[in-house]
């Protein structure tokens, strides 16, 4: 399975991932080494098989609806790149 | 060319939850920015989502209300894109396995009855918010409303119109308030709608290319909106040209949909179960016990109403609407004993006439059933005239007075109509015309002959000036 | 006294042989004149550890210590500790000081562990080597020339420098099991579910769990203790009863059936491992075990697999690191595009900018169902494989790497050829079951590692195994000269 410089720009995109034009080649070239390396996978039949997508055969715990986190606004917005009036700042969004 | 419009809502319902869906953060509306967003709802390194034990009895409650199968194991799923009121860069939903499947519910539109097929609704987490002014070249995110629980309920392409679509929508607004598992409230973003609108050749089977707009937050933007985006679809086919699939916003200044630039860009979201989450497995018994815990469902009320009130489809249909009405409506037949028509008629007419003046819910009435049904008591033993009643009703609204201390206060009690009180004197001298004549002759005494007997008449309700006003005229 | 093993250092704060405030002060000492020349750490806190100290000594005084108290650890940088920062061997994370700890890191500071810092590991615990993190490569302390093996490299190579007598790795496809063995180290993955993964920084989620190293299958018996047990805070934590690794670790293991598989043995495999393992079962059977063959004829779909669930998740996982609430944000982004692309870009490195490529490729539409759900089920097989296996054995064993430690750069360019150092280990991550690396000889001067692996929740029985072979040899004694 080879990919193309193409693809790796669009799924570059889909990953929000810059990645240098002189190194798309060779991101082309490694992906399309391991996706070859992956595609040993088609040599057996797993038609009858049931995906697996846990180790644990178990169901999901729930828990009881109550309020337990305080506001901690200051911590969390001391670590932050860009806040202003307790708000997380980005690039304007156009809609 | 004769057009068919189809529509199909998509409803997030705002789920009344304490805590978050997947995190311990409140769920309060209106906090300061970022104040209700704990470390889960941030997605910060290393945290984990654990579910919400109500998120999932109300799902449950909402799929018995539409007769839905409620799934045994229901898979999460995240839906991958980048935003920035999306902490995660994914948010945690239902793809595959959703919690609810097919159910429906019945609408009323121009008196016919019409069936309404939900396909799903599932469970997912929503996003945060946007603020675009206030900070030059700047969004701002606040991230309060991240990991609020939603209930993504999903119709069939059922309706055909915008008023089909209206109804659909409020009755899922009133099932879900019925149910106390949302508030509705619009304004707050606690009940938000989107439309998917295609239109094809009548007669046609397959569906045309749909336009998805999004956000619709009243009953009244639904239906401008579809009806716009119906007559624009109209235009572009019958000029040779083909709909965009797309994602369009709803303009209500200017009454128009428009094209979402930045949904633009076709989302391969990527689905795939969340791995930190386990299948939700809902036993038999899990669902019996939320089953006996629902409320009334406003279907089985209304017939109910029907059958119990002998009341009409059309005010069956009125007075279930809410929980809240049919309540009021109920507490008053109780309360005044009285025929429940006359009960519907004050409660759908001058009540809901004064409290929409007012801006009011029901629940916010000045006048409580108790103080209603003393109104309506007299007008059904004759205490007083229907007329008369919206008087006291005033009176009702302006105090915390019962009906009969404002008729009695007021004097309304009386008979103060001038008609009936001279229709009794008129009886009253046609069958005393010795006394007639011999007042007419000077005996002045013989007056309150007269009163008396309009009194005994009128078991003393009789309004005395008036009834010596009209006495003395009559008797002259 | 770097040389001695937790347990004979929690005997010797007891007895009052010591102070954990001198073990402290010595350990950082060590830390500071041998880290250099291997960079084992990202982050030395002293002060903090200082602290610790004390506190543990006072507790040592009142009586109120346990087997830990007292005890310095570091803790792999993937987890997440309050005020320290938290790199996860990323530019990405640089900067980010956590405000919350990881469950793993509050069950070992109340356990009275004394944490001397964050160690290495390849960035977001994609790797084999430590080659691949933002603070430079770790070395072996066997041979500076190569590397440590990795994720959990810096962990490794601390606890084999004695820079630390234990430390916390994690291990999502042999991240914990190949660098003990490069490293001459012991080491665990316990069964997935186990130990929480709360403030642990995903990489793969349901493959992910962390685990003890250090010099002895009792010494990791020790810590794991205190990291295990439910977290109401994870989803996929495991209610159990609790379980005490460290007793019982002396019991006799006769009749104990070791299943060896030829797809461990095959071309490929260094002939000095082939050796060495096969005379660490020699002793084992010593002790009474019995040796079956046995196949997991899927094993060789473990990489393949592996390469598509374990991207796909992580793809996910780090989506979140946007530039946006915390970690590195480009400089003067023009929009949020341009914000989103540059952070990412300049953030991660290459090797985990690939791997995010390979999983938002393998879940896009169109490849879903003939990559991602294709994985699930080789993984169901392979799962099935291992249930079938331990019908008739109790353990299963054999080499956990097919090398010896590498040479820097030498397989950093082939992609393939550094996720085929993982060929034995994968699997056990796949399926879920608890894995184990005990040091069982050399070759040429760099340590071998034999792998046990052990149903699910059969850690108690592992390191029981581990801890008998380690009682009639000293491989695990050995340690290199700095």
């Amino acid at each position: 399975m080879s990919l193309t410089s193409d693809e790796v720009n669009r799924i570059a995109f889909l990953a929000r991932l810059a990645i240098d034009p002189d190194k798309i080649d060779a991101y082309a070239k490694d992906l399309s080494g391991i996706m070859n390396f992956i595609d040993e996978m088609s040599a057996v039949d797993t038609e009858a098989v049931p995906p697996m997508a846990h180790p644990l055969d178990q169901a999901q715990r729930l828990r009881p609806d109550v309020v337990t986190e305080e506001n901690q606004r200051e911590t969390f917005q001391k670590i932050a790149p860009k806040v202003e009036a307790g708000l997380y700042l980005v690039p304007k969004v156009l809609e | 060319m004769q057009w068919e419009t189809v529509i199909g809502l998509e409803i997030h319902a705002q789920l009344a939850t304490k805590s978050k869906i997947f995190s311990g953060a409140a769920t309060l509306y209106g906090a300061e920015p970022n104040t209700q967003a704990c470390a889960i709802d941030l997605g910060l390194p290393g945290v984990l989502p654990v579910l919400n034990q109500e998120a999932v009895k109300m799902a449950v409650k909402f799929g018995l209300a539409i007769g839905a199968t409620v799934s045994p194991r229901s898979v999460f799923a995240r839906k991958n894109y980048f935003y920035p009121d999306l902490p995660k860069g994914y948010q945690i939903s239902q793809f595959d396995l959703p919690v609810v499947s097919t159910g429906e519910t019945t609408i009323v539109v121009d008196g016919e009855v019409k069936v309404i097929g939900i396909t799903r609704a599932h469970l997912e987490e929503d996003a945060g918010k946007s603020l675009h002014e206030d900070f030059e070249g700047h969004t701002g995110i606040d991230l309060n409303r991240a990991g609020t629980p939603l209930l993504e309920i999903v119709s069939e392409p059922d309706m055909r119109s915008a008023k089909e679509a209206v109804a659909y929508m409020k009755k899922v607004h009133a099932l879900v308030r019925y149910l106390e598992i949302c508030d509705g409230n619009m304004q707050e973003g606690s009940f938000r709608c989107d439309a998917n609108v295609s239109i094809r050749p009548k007669g046609q089977e397959k569906f045309g290319t749909r336009a998805e707009i999004k956000n619709l937050n009243s009953f009244r933007f639904v239906e401008k909106a579809i009806n716009y985006e119906v007559l624009r679809q109209i235009e572009i086919l019958e000029n040779g040209g083909t709909i965009v699939q797309e994602t369009r916003l709803y303009d209500a200044n200017k009454d128009e949909t428009r094209s979402m630039r930045s949904k633009e860009e076709a989302n391969d979201y990527r689905y795939f179960p969340d791995p930190d989450l386990l299948p939700l497995e809902i036993d038999a018994d899990f669902i019996e016990s939320i089953r006996t815990q629902l409320p009334e469902l406003p279907d089985q009320k209304k017939l109910r109403f029907k059958a119990q009130y002998g009341l009409t489809d059309y005010d069956a249909e009125v007075l279930t609407a809410t929980r809240e009405l049919a309540s009021y409506f109920e507490e008053v037949a109780l309360l005044s004993g009285s025929d429940p028509k006359l009960c519907a008629n004050w409660v759908m007419g001058d009540l809901a006439a004064a409290l929409n003046k007012a801006s009011l819910e029901i629940e916010e009435s000045p006048v409580d059933p108790q103080r209603l049904a003393g109104l309506i008591q007299r007008i059904a033993d004759d205490t007083i005239s229907g007329k008369i009643a919206k008087q006291v009703f005033e009176g009702l609204w302006a105090s915390l007075e019962s009906a009969d201390a404002i008729i009695y206060r007021d004097g309304l009690r009386q008979i103060t109509d001038t008609g009936a009180i001279e229709a009794i004197i008129d009886a009253i001298i046609a069958e005393n015309p010795a006394q007639v004549e011999g007042y007419r002759s000077g005996k002045d005494k013989l007056f309150g002959f007269f009163v008396g007997q309009a009194m005994k008449a009128t078991e003393g309700k009789a309004n005395p000036a008036q009834l010596n006003e009209l006495l003395k005229k009559k008797l002259s | 006294m770097h040389d001695k093993t937790i347990r004979e250092l929690s005997d010797g704060l007891k007895s009052k042989a010591f102070s954990s405030l001198e073990l402290t002060e010595s350990f950082l000492k060590r830390i500071e004149r041998l880290d250099p020349s291997i960079n084992a750490f990202i982050t030395v806190t002293p002060e903090r550890a200082l602290k610790a100290a004390k506190a543990a000594d006072e507790a040592l005084e009142k009586g109120a210590a346990g087997p830990l108290t007292g005890i310095p650890i570091a803790q792999k940088d993937i987890f997440c500790t309050e005020g320290v920062r938290s790199s996860c061997g990323s530019k990405m994370l640089d900067q980010f000081i956590s405000p919350y700890n990881a469950t793993v890191v509050d069950r070992l500071n109340a356990a009275g562990t004394v944490m001397l810092g964050k160690l290495n590991m390849d960035e977001f615990a994609m790797g084999s080597s430590n080659e691949t993190s933002f603070y430079g490569p770790v070395k072996n302390p066997w041979n500076l020339e190569t590397v440590p093996g990795g994720s959990s490299g810096g962990s490794a190579a601390a606890v084999a420098a004695r820079l630390v007598p234990g430390a916390t790795g994690t291990d999502t496809g042999g991240s914990i099991r190949q660098p003990a063995a490069f490293c001459g180290i012991t080491g665990i993955k316990p069964t997935y579910g186990l130990v929480s993964r709360w403030g642990m920084i995903a990489f793969a989620s349901s493959l992910d769990q962390a685990g003890p190293m250090a010099k002895t299958a009792e010494d990791c018996a020790l810590l794991l203790e205190a990291m295990a047990g439910f977290d109401p805070k994870d989803s996929t934590s495991l209610e159990r009863p609790k379980e005490t690794y460290s007793q019982g670790l002396d019991e006799s293991i006769e009749g104990l059936r070791i299943g060896l598989p030829q797809e461990f043995f095959g071309e490929g495999l260094d002939p000095d491992i082939h050796q060495a393992i096969q005379a660490a079962i020699g002793e084992i059977e010593k002790l009474g075990a019995t040796v079956k063959a046995i196949s997991l004829p899927h094993m060789h779909l473990s990489g393949p697999a592996y390469y598509v669930v374990a991207p796909a998740e992580c793809s996910s996982n780090l989506a979140r690191l946007d530039g946006v609430r915390y970690g590195y944000r480009a400089e003067n982004p023009k929009d949020l595009k341009d914000l989103y692309m540059r952070s990412r870009g300049e953030g991660f490195g290459a090797e985990v900018k690939r791997r995010i490529l390979i999983g938002t490729y393998a879940l896009s539409a169109g490849y879903y169902d003939a990559y991602y759900i294709k994985a699930q089920k080789i993984r169901r097989l392979i799962s099935d494989d291992f249930k079938k296996a331990f019908e008739e054995v109790d353990v299963i064993m054999g080499p956990t790497s097919p090398s010896v430690a590498f040479q820097f750069g030498e397989k950093s360019q082939d992609p393939i050829a550094m996720y085929l150092s993982d060929i034995y280990t994968i699997a056990v991550n796949l399926a879920g079951l608890p894995g184990m690396s005990v040091p069982v000889g050399f070759s040429k001067g760099l340590p071998i590692g034999m792998q046990l692996i052990g149903n699910y929740f059969s850690e108690q029985r592992l390191l029981q195994v581990a801890h008998r072979y380690q009682g009639v040899t000293d491989w695990h004694q050995q340690s290199p000269t700095l």
